[in-house]
């Protein structure tokens, strides 16, 4: 079963700015699917529409086989949303905005304390319980944001930029517990800028871009279309000139790092066995930036030509 | 429909929750400004002036009073929390959610309600201390001070619904609600006025509201009591109405 289908979804605002230009989309029931865009492309508006926030101009949206149009309430029951913004009352005790947030959908007051223990738990917030939300840290507030949208047990959760500004080791046990929630069988879409977290976390993927969808596969079809990687290389001695090697595009970027494009087709073995016989020995490789990246600004780059 | 119950008593005990926490900002100050109106108008002034319709100044101005505070509090609760809500986009954990629309005005409403019945009840108190009060009848004039703070609630709403900077929450009451109130027959019997006054006090809706209170006490009213129930529940149904359509068109809360 599909978790969401949208066919030709259109959305033009009152000024006149068409945000979706009738988008088709397709997620799979378990999916951890990613939707990617430059900023203003329309991510935001679709994720709106789906929670109801926007109302659409025309288009179909299904969720779990319910028509968002017909079986509104229903579809407000399967989804979680994260939304980029913090959008809660900060003067609101944690534990209150959690309980209210159950309530709005039905759970009784019991209940939901207990389900908002348990997450508080999961998400390690316990201790700040009954703090007010302002009292938290912005890491703290993304995570009771995550608390919120499950308090209800979605089945498809909705996370807009969920890690945005939040340290690297809060960010990497983020992705464990969203991980760890799609192992569960909650089907997640995810936007985010860091297209690290995209390329960890998700099976596919949609590249959206002024309102309409460029791309639609499986990350591993997407990366292979990518032509070349720039790899950087640190050495294990100071070079003033490079020595000329075959077919490499090699590049000094200081005395001990050195810069390489390697094609698709070639191995990256060789390039050492070169490097080797020049007595350069490779102390340590990284990309140049992420594989993802890279080719999504090829592809925005792209379509601007 | 029992998810629909949690719903609207999720509200209203936020609402509770949230004047409540700030009682300093919505309890207390009613209760002084009423004890200055009774220190000032009715000891002071009051004294001088008399008899005000067969009964003494001070027990005149009980009944306008209580419903003062019950008008401004209904109004300003539900207003500034629907507006807090849209400023803080946490009106948001609502749209998202299934609560129905007419759960999310009946939450609201309840709340304004209640924080009006609750200052409405602490300046009958207070009253208590500056002269004798014997209601006529209980029971018309809670249903009169209930029908006032559910129209006071949902016009509140509806202005929160609107506005759009903080300046749109206190237009109304400032320029609206305050002279109407003040023009609305508290401090005086519109039979004090000359009659072209009388006629113009006649278009004043909260004339009618305090009237109607002041006869469920006193059995004394300046206006027609049916009339003025009757205009009362008009209003009620026409601002749940415009609430509701409002809600979902999204006006001011949804793009």
């Amino acid at each position: 079963m599909k978790a969401l289908v949208i066919k030709n979804l259109k959305k033009t605002y009152s000024n006149g700015f068409e945000a979706l230009k009738g988008i088709d989309l397709e997620v799979e029931k378990g999916d951890f699917f990613a939707l990617l865009g430059p900023n203003g492309a329309g991510k935001s508006t679709t994720i709106s529409i789906l929670t109801s926030l926007t109302n659409k101009s025309s288009g179909l949206v299904k969720v779990f086989g319910k028509d968002l149009d017909i079986n509104l309430q229903e579809v407000k029951k399967y989804i979680g949303l994260v939304p980029q913004e913090f959008n809660f009352n900060i003067f609101e005790p944690v534990i209150e905005i959690l309980v209210n947030q159950a309530g709005y959908y039905g759970i009784p007051r019991k209940e939901a304390h207990e389900r908002a223990d348990f997450l508080l738990k999961e998400l390690d917030l316990t201790e700040k319980k009954h703090s007010q939300a302002l009292e938290l840290s912005g890491g703290m507030k993304r995570r009771l944001m995550i608390a919120r949208a499950l308090i209800h047990k979605p089945k498809l959760l909705i996370l807009d930029e969920p890690t945005a500004g939040v340290d690297i080791e809060i960010r990497r046990s983020m992705w464990k517990y969203m991980k760890k929630l799609n192992q569960d069988g909650t089907t997640i879409i995810l936007t985010t800028h860091y297209l690290e977290e995209a390329e960890n976390l998700c099976k596919n993927i949609a590249i959206i871009n002024k309102g309409e969808i460029i791309e639609n596969t499986s990350i591993k079809k997407l990366l292979n279309k990518l032509k070349h990687e720039i790899f950087i290389l640190d050495i294990d001695r100071e070079l003033d000139t490079l020595p000329k090697l075959n077919g490499y595009n090699l590049n000094l970027v200081d005395k001990t790092t050195i810069e390489v494009s390697i094609e698709k087709k070639e191995k990256i073995n060789d390039l050492f066995k070169l490097l080797s016989e020049h007595n350069i020995n490779v102390l340590s490789m990284r990309n140049k930036s992420n594989r993802l990246e890279e080719l999504f600004i090829e592809i925005i780059e792209g379509e601007k030509k | 429909m029992k998810a629909s119950i949690i719903a609207f008593n999720t509200i209203v005990i936020k609402e509770i929750l949230r004047f409540s926490r700030i009682w300093i900002q919505t309890i207390l100050p009613p209760a002084i400004t009423t004890i200055l109106y009774f220190i000032i108008f009715g000891t002071l002034i009051g004294s001088q002036i008399g008899d005000m319709g067969g009964i003494s100044y001070m027990e005149f101005l009980v009944p306008g009073l209580i419903m003062l505070g019950i008008i401004v509090q209904s109004y300003s609760n539900v207003v500034s929390s629907f507006f807090q809500a849209k400023f803080s986009k946490s009106i948001e954990e609502m749209l998202v959610s299934p609560v129905p629309n007419h759960i999310i005005v009946l939450g609201y409403v309840s709340g304004g309600v209640l924080r009006g019945f609750i200052v409405g009840i602490l300046i009958g108190i207070i009253s208590l201390f500056f002269t004798k009060i014997s209601i006529e009848n209980y029971l018309f004039a809670f249903f009169v001070a209930l029908l006032t703070s559910i129209l006071f609630s949902l016009i509140g709403l509806v202005n929160g619904i609107y506005a759009k900077k903080f300046d749109d929450v206190t237009i109304v009451p400032s320029f609206i609600l305050t002279p109407l109130t003040y023009l609305g027959g508290i401090f005086y019997s519109i039979s004090m006025l000359p009659i072209h006054w009388q006629y113009i006090s006649m278009l004043n809706p909260i004339l009618y509201i305090v009237n109607l209170f002041r006869y469920s006490v006193y059995g004394i009213s300046d206006v027609n009591i049916y009339f003025a129930l009757f205009m009362i529940l008009f209003f009620i149904s026409v601002f749940f109405i415009i609430s509701m359509h409002l809600l979902k068109k999204g006006v001011g809360i949804r793009n």
